[in-house]
């Protein structure tokens, strides 16, 4: 290892403590830490610098050849962020290590670090042969390319849906061209001082995918940013705007379940949703970071009368990770859905959950939401239900199940249900377990060993929900639960 | 923190409404300030005169509740800017026998009573020579600390509170005169229950009771708590209570405002090994009250406690449970019925600690929402680390009764042990249609049909109960303020 890519701080300095306390105190951990401090050789050509100033938002904005509003609106964000605190009243204090001083804004496309294959240390190409990654993607997800060879495939499933008049774009072009359509949507559905984080990435945004699904259009195939990925799209704060207009329907899907290595330990996302009168959008997540990585991502949906919002979220990556996807139910009958899967393995947090804000009669939301702790990993759910007054006929029902694998890890639970009125129904249930003895007793009498038995009870515990993913994740997905599980039985 | 109250007493002397400076903190402090220095100290034990001292200098120094603390997420802070109260005149350490008339729960056998009003002991009845001569103690506070202040002062204050109203058990701590201290020695069994009544009387007054109860090991106990509060000084048999005075309005008679009172209550219940502990407490303020409860309950190796709190009366009522599960075999049943009305806001705070494997708890919350009530529910269950085999249970559940009332539901949990049985529930729903379609179709009337259905809900938590007598008093006193409402 040579440079030092990432914030020095938070991987040099905390992370590594956090990590080998964890290694210390539970000598049966399971993945290997060494993935998460990942470092190799940095060329930058030129990029904003190191730090956040009002000078860094005036230069992304001018490479980025911008409109003068945007560039107003970048500023006010930065603002915002700056003048507020951080969460860490009801967050986790591990905030507090992300040092904003010490990262870097923006790189843009062509300006990604590079290494050679050889580089790569030897598990994680055991990670991507385990999880059967094909070839080139390899290249690109180690790091060793700076851009995935997709254009071919991106241009064909850009030609198939442009014939239907649907805009598939990443943000930078869809703020180019399509200015109307974009800012009528743009910061409607999470207004920039939401959080402190989706003000740093209304500051500082590069990246992301602009889409537009134009009246009765359903897409047949579902879009992939995967189909789109240049060094925009793994970038650090991705902006995401999807609008399906009436009636239509459209998936995304976004990340994959291969390790990402991240040249950052800061990403902050935003993701907003915009369902018309009778639109549908499912937006799929699997999010992977190395466990370095604070992941500290906005999701949120607006619903219109009838429309339906299904968020499908699955985190397995990073060191912290706090994401909530919502959706505001605004329209009559609307229907919100979140189906979230987390597993934190060693000096992970998961911190993730729900926000399901009724704001229209007759108003559904159902949340599912399943955890794994392992080792010493933490996983925590915090949800947010709102039926707001005088209205009529909401329902909510949530479900939150955890299991803990081993004596030492640790779940936490945290809803927070408002009801006004009495025309409503709110049902939440949570359960803690672990993996029943009986279970494993079971498997290793018909031959399976311990750390297999194991393996397959937590497949089983997340089945139902993994089966609502495409096939090609939910295949993955039980690999990589397999690749974690392993070694967390002892 | 220095205390310039104590030595100057001009800012003793501020009468009440005219504050002296502009920071509530301060409001607040010069509102107590006089009442402090005012304490009779006569036979009390050094340390619990230590500990008041403490206790004043951390109330003095502590912050109010900010929107930062999530402890006080939903809750209404502006009331808590606390001044212009006054405490009664009198102290509890003697012991007069007043005749005076307490508001009182409907009757039931028990063994022995303490009625405070104010800041006074007013009458009671003596424990049977029977318990006495085995070394039961059942004494107003100051008595008890008299006499028993050694055998009290490991169990005072052990577990401070921690579930947000740190400030206002402190000024608990620094102004408690009344209340009472039970002491049961091990192996002692009382079987019919306690009853401690507590009344506060007019407007802008204060009170500060503190319950101290001490079981021995496999020693059995009740202890029933009524609070309310009256609006005269000197009753009449068959006055009336400042809530029906309240009520009185709708009812088309006199409509007195609502009398602001306020009120910190803390009680401290500790059950020793295989010590089998029930505690009632029913709170019936005035409907311009404000009042804070706190409760810590602590239960050692194979003991078990039952904590029953009913709300009916207050204008903004907070109430703190902390249960500590502490040896194996230890049990807690928290349980809570609340009926909120008006605008009424009730504030529940619990936390389960599971400190040690093979304990139990399981806790019961049910609201009844009326009005433009408002009620906050936020419990915790924590299971540390090596609390392996715990099986904790937590539910909240709210029955809406009006378009405006509001429910907040903050079930928690926070485990870290792996095998362990925890689960909670929480659910906000209004009256079943199928339900009372049943009933209207065996030709009841809809308005008995929803009687029935409230009434039934409200059981579940009743059911708890295991004494016959004690459960259908309670349950006619719910039903009767229910029906007041």
């Amino acid at each position: 290892m040579t440079a030092e890519l990432a914030h020095p701080a938070a991987t040099a300095e905390a992370a590594p403590d956090l990590r080998a306390d964890a290694q210390q105190a539970n000598p049966i951990a399971g993945i290997d830490q060494s993935k998460g401090d990942f470092t190799y050789d940095v060329e930058y050509a030129y990029d904003a610098g190191v730090g956040l100033s009002e000078a860094t938002v005036r230069y992304i904005s001018q490479v980025k050849k911008e409109a003068p509003w945007l560039l107003d609106f970048r500023l006010k964000a930065l603002k915002k962020f700056e003048s507020m605190p951080l969460p860490t009243h009801w967050a986790t204090k591990d905030l507090e290590n992300i040092h904003f001083d010490k990262i870097r804004y923006y790189l843009s496309q062509g300006q990604q670090p590079k290494r050679t294959w050889d580089e790569v240390p030897d598990d994680i190409k055991e990670t991507f042969e385990r999880l059967g990654i094909p070839e080139q993607e390899r290249k690109f997800l180690a790091g060793v390319e700076a851009q995935f060879d997709s254009e071919a495939a991106y241009s064909n499933i850009k030609s198939i849906v442009a014939k239907q008049g649907v805009i598939f774009v990443n943000s930078t072009e869809g703020l180019r061209e399509h200015p109307e359509l974009f800012r009528k949507f743009f910061g409607k559905v999470i207004p920039t001082g939401d959080n402190k984080f989706a003000a740093l990435n209304s500051a500082v945004f590069s990246g992301g995918s602009f889409i537009y699904v134009p009246p009765g259009v359903k897409v047949a195939q579902p879009l992939q940013a995967y189909f789109r990925i240049n060094a925009e799209n793994f970038g650090q704060f991705e902006r995401t705007l999807i609008i399906a207009d009436e009636g239509a329907e459209v998936d995304y899907m976004e990340g994959c379940t291969a390790p990402k290595f991240s040249t950052s330990t800061l990403h902050s996302a935003v993701v907003e949703l915009v369902a018309l009168k009778g639109a549908k959008i499912r937006y799929i997540t699997v999010q992977n970071w190395a466990n370095n990585v604070f992941n500290l991502v906005t999701k949120r949906g607006l619903a219109h009368e009838e429309a339906e919002i299904k968020w499908i979220d699955c985190n397995i990556g990073s060191r912290l990770t706090m994401k909530y996807p919502g959706v505001i139910l605004r329209g009559r009958k609307a229907r919100g859905e979140v189906i979230s899967i987390a597993l934190a393995n060693d000096g992970q947090h998961q911190d993730t959950g729900a926000k399901m804000i009724h704001a229209a009669d007759e108003t559904t939301s159902n949340i599912i939401s399943k955890s794994i702790s392992v080792g010493q990993g933490r996983a925590t759910y915090r949800g947010l239900v709102q039926m707001g007054k005088g209205l009529k006929g909401c329902k909510n029902n949530t479900q939150c199940d955890a299991l803990l694998i081993n004596t030492n890890s640790r779940t936490d639970t945290y809803p927070a249900i408002t009801v006004r009125g009495d025309k409503h129904a709110t049902q939440h249930e949570a359960s803690v377990s672990k993996v029943s003895e009986e279970l494993i007793f079971y498997m290793q009498q018909r031959g399976l060993t311990e750390a297999q038995a194991m393996s397959l009870s937590v497949n089983g515990f997340i089945n139902d929900l993994a089966s609502q993913f495409p096939m090609e994740y939910s295949v993955e997905l039980k690999r990589l639960i397999d690749l974690e599980m392993e070694g967390s039985v002892g | 923190m220095p205390l310039p109250s104590l030595e100057t007493p001009h800012a003793a002397a501020t009468p009440a409404g005219a504050p002296l400076s502009d920071s509530p903190e301060r409001r607040l402090e010069n509102s107590f300030a006089a009442h402090f220095a005012q304490q009779q100290n006569s036979g009390l034990p050094d340390w619990w005169l230590e500990a008041r001292q403490k206790a004043w200098e951390r109330f003095a120094a502590l912050p109010l509740p900010t929107r930062l603390d999530e402890r006080w997420r939903f809750s209404k802070l502006s009331g808590l800017a606390l001044e212009g109260y006054t405490l009664p005149k009198g102290a509890a350490n003697t012991y007069p026998h007043v005749d005076y008339q307490c508001p009182t729960l409907p009757p039931f056998e028990r063994a022995a009573t303490l009625c405070f009003h104010g800041q006074t002991m007013v009458h009671g009845t003596e424990l049977p020579a029977e318990l006495s001569a085995r070394g039961v103690i059942f004494a107003p506070l100051p008595i008890a600390l008299a006499e028993h202040g050694d055998l009290l002062r490991n169990y005072f204050h052990k577990y401070p509170a921690e579930l947000g109203s740190e400030k206002f058990t402190a000024l608990n701590t620094a102004l408690a005169t009344t209340g009472a201290v039970l002491y049961v020695p091990a192996g002692v069994e009382i079987d019919q229950p306690l009853l401690v009544e507590h009344s506060v009387e007019g407007s802008h007054s204060a009170a500060f009771p503190h319950t101290l109860v001490i079981l021995g090991e496999r020693a059995k106990a009740t202890l029933v708590e009524h609070f309310a509060s009256t609006a005269t000084a000197t009753p009449a048999a068959g006055a009336r209570t400042l809530d029906e005075v309240a009520r009185g309005g709708t009812a088309g008679s006199e409509a007195a405002p609502p009398l602001r009172q306020f009120i910190t209550a803390v009680s401290e219940l500790h059950a020793a090994p295989s010590a089998q502990l029930t505690y009632i407490g029913v709170q019936d303020w005035s409907l311009g009250a404000l009042a804070l409860h706190s409760s810590s309950i602590a239960a050692q190796r194979d003991a078990r406690v039952l904590s029953l709190n009913l709300h009916f009366g207050g204008a903004q009522v907070r109430h703190e449970s902390h249960s500590r599960l502490l040896a194996p075999g230890a049990h807690s049943d928290i349980c809570s019925l609340s009926i909120a009305h008006g605008t009424q806001e009730y504030d529940q705070r619990t936390l389960q600690t599971h400190a040690a494997p093979n304990t139990s708890s399981d806790l019961l919350y049910k609201n009844a929402l009326l009005g433009h009530a408002h009620t906050i529910f936020s419990g915790l269950i924590v299971v540390d680390p090596d609390a392996q085999k715990t099986d904790a249970y937590q539910s909240n559940r709210n029955l809406i009764l009006s378009p405006d009332a509001t429910a907040d539901s903050l079930p928690g949990l926070e485990i870290q042990a792996n095998d362990v049985r925890c689960t909670h529930g929480a659910t906000s729903y209004r009256i079943d249609p199928e339900q009372l379609y049943y009933l209207r179709s065996r030709g009841i009337p809809t308005a008995q049909a929803n009687e029935m259905l409230i009434f039934g809900f409200f059981e579940e938590v009743m059911s708890r109960l295991s004494e016959p007598a004690l459960h259908d008093a309670l349950a006619a006193f719910i039903q009767s303020k229910f029906k007041e409402i």
